[in-house]
């Protein structure tokens, strides 16, 4: 039953999604559409968060933009989405970073994974 | 007489996922594994009172199947099948014995009527069963999810009807006027937008809606 499930959902997936998770730096290419016109927006942050699982999964990532956090959810798997680039890999030890949102300036820095 | 249907199948609830649209919206779909079913029988009017195809779904083994089945089979000549239902159809003419009906009667976009036997409740409460409001949960408040008033003193009796706890679901269910996403006719699957009564492997009816 669930087979039938995952090949439907098959022919939804996107197949070129980089390995990324909380904490890394990401730019997320959001394809907008202005009137008739439809141009590439990107919106750079860190992700805090992965859930969920199929063709429901979503990501969050936050940013600071002229001083105001903004959190913006995204299906991974929306067309609305053209592309994700991995910036920077984040090492974290959580997989929800919600405390990033209660801290600010320096403090609020995730560390850089080392190669090893 | 009941109203009759342009056309139905059976079929059977597989799940839930979602699907986007070109524009990234996402669009939250039942899978059904519907048909092929094939006619076993028509009924007309003269000899049986009413117009209709009986039609049966699902496979089902030689000897699994009981004596009076396996008489309706035998004499359409088809192997024996899970499920038996009447379908009462405008044209009965355009069906033939032995006949199978798929997915591909129905199309992208079509308005459709589902009925299933919805998710057995057990013994619920008025306030699940009967959408009653509940009390206040604090504040000394003793009334939480109770009954409430059985009506008025003057007929020194509860009315027959009066709504209270007792057995919920488990009930013949329709859903009118859902939307057909997608149809794959050579897997015998079917994309209906939102939900339907039943869980999963139960046994759906899809026809065309009343309303449409």
């Amino acid at each position: 039953m669930q087979d039938i499930i995952k090949s439907i959902e098959e022919e939804y997936y996107k197949k070129d999604i980089p390995d990324f998770g909380p904490g890394d730096t990401i730019k997320v290419h959001v394809k907008v559409v202005e009137g008739t016109r439809e141009r590439i927006q990107i919106f750079e942050g860190t992700v805090l968060r992965v859930r969920g699982g199929g063709l429901s999964k979503t990501f969050t990532v936050r940013r600071i933009s002229y001083g105001v956090a903004v959190e913006r959810t995204f299906p991974l798997h929306s067309p609305k989405i053209a592309r994700i680039e991995v910036t920077r890999k984040g090492k974290v030890r959580r997989a929800r970073l919600f405390y990033l949102r209660s801290l600010t300036g320096k403090k609020a820095r995730v560390k850089e994974k080392g190669r090893f | 007489m009941s109203k009759t249907s342009k056309k139905a199948i059976m079929g059977i609830k597989v799940g839930m996922t979602q699907i986007y649209k070109e524009d990234g919206t996402a669009i939250p779909v039942t899978v059904v594994e519907a048909g092929p079913c094939t006619v076993l029988q028509k009924k007309n009017e003269e000899t049986d009172g009413y117009n209709a195809v009986q039609v049966g779904f699902y496979n089902l083994k030689e000897k699994q199947a009981n004596k009076p089945a396996k008489g309706i089979f035998k004499k359409a000549n088809v192997k024996p099948l899970r499920y038996i239902k009447e379908f009462h159809i405008d044209d009965i003419d355009n069906y033939e014995i032995g006949q199978d009906i798929n997915v591909d009667v129905f199309q992208e976009g079509d308005a459709i009527d589902v009925i299933g036997t919805s998710k057995g409740k057990g013994f619920a409460g008025a306030t699940k069963r009967h959408n009653f409001a509940r009390g206040s949960m604090g504040h000394g408040s003793k009334y939480h999810r109770r009954v409430g008033s059985l009506g008025a003193k003057g007929p020194a009796r509860v009315f027959k009807g009066r709504k209270l706890p007792g057995r919920m679901g488990g009930e013949r269910v329709t859903v009118q006027d859902l939307k057909v996403v997608k149809v794959y006719p050579e897997r015998n699957l079917i994309l209906i937008k939102g939900s339907i009564p039943g869980p999963k492997r139960g046994l759906v009816i899809i026809k065309d809606s009343v309303k449409a």
